[in-house]
């Protein structure tokens, strides 16, 4: 995937990112569910983003899909899974890393919406069609 | 979305492993284990994080043997296929390493592949946006 010859994952997660954000914020609405967002920190997103992409490229599987992989028989997510384990370890910097990283470009719970000025309602009115047109040419790319 | 709804949480998968390594922890080092910081705001149990991702251990199992699909290997195809079928050593080594930096990273830019590319950009956080643009960087640059 990360060759750039695969785009199934990002199709996934595409379309996994239309269908939740409408049904999330619908839901929000009409207040049934409340919202779960983490405190943006560019710092840390930054740094701990591009760290995980190089582990990931590493294992090739993400957390979620070692465990996929294990399940169906491929047992080198063994060795991935308890390096996720011992990585971990985080917990013992934990209290630097807080006092540290973790404040640098700490913006608290902020949404694109707000980054943009406009109500998440309209926002997904013309953020999940761009996102599905992105989708299409993705699809038709590929489908060559 | 469903996640939202029934049990009030977003998804993810990073923070099992984070769990686990901690039950792991309070086994050996209890009084250690319990000093962190880390663990003193998320608890090591195991909580349904822990069994979202036994679920997905034992589901991929079962689609796998159900479809005929089981694959029951130590190297991935397109690994042998680099590598040679001898590099078992490297590619374990190469995917604890991964594992390793994917879970640090992880907990330091907050979520994972499934808690910032799906849970968080759903929700439009931006710091999820930026973690996700950076994971796709970090794991595509080192190819190049």
């Amino acid at each position: 995937m990360l060759l750039l010859e695969d785009f199934t994952v990002i199709k996934v997660m595409l379309t996994a990112i239309v269908v939740g954000m409408i049904g999330v914020f619908g839901l929000n609405a009409l207040g049934l569910v409340k919202l779960h967002i983490k405190p943006t920190r560019y710092a840390a997103n930054v740094l701990g983003g591009l760290l995980f992409g190089v582990g990931f490229a590493l294992l090739a599987y993400c957390p979620g899909t070692g465990a996929a992989a294990l399940g169906q028989g491929n047992f080198d997510a063994l060795a991935g899974i308890l390096g996720l384990m011992v990585g971990s370890l985080y917990a013992e910097s934990s209290e630097l890393l807080d006092r540290t990283l973790l404040k640098w470009g700490d913006r608290g719970k902020l949404m694109l919406p707000e980054l943009v000025r406009v109500s998440p309602a309209v926002f997904i009115l013309v953020f999940a069609p761009l996102l599905v047109v992105i989708l299409v040419i993705l699809e038709q790319m590929t489908a060559r | 979305m469903a996640t939202f709804y029934f049990s009030d949480k977003p998804i993810g998968a990073s923070s099992a492993y984070a769990r686990l390594a901690g039950v792991v922890g309070n086994l050996f080092v209890r009084r250690h284990t319990e000093s962190l910081k880390y663990y003193q705001d998320f608890k090591p149990k195991v909580d349904w994080e822990v069994m979202l991702v036994v679920g997905v251990v034992g589901g991929a199992f079962l689609a796998a043997w159900l479809g005929g699909e089981l694959t029951g290997e130590w190297l991935p195809t397109m690994w042998s296929a680099r590598f040679g079928e001898d590099s078992l050593a490297l590619r374990l080594g190469a995917a604890f390493i991964g594992g390793g930096l994917m879970a640090f990273d992880a907990r330091l830019a907050g979520r994972c592949t499934s808690g910032h590319g799906i849970s968080g950009t759903m929700q439009l956080s931006v710091g999820s946006w930026v973690a996700v643009a950076c994971i796709f960087v970090g794991g595509i640059a080192p190819r190049y």
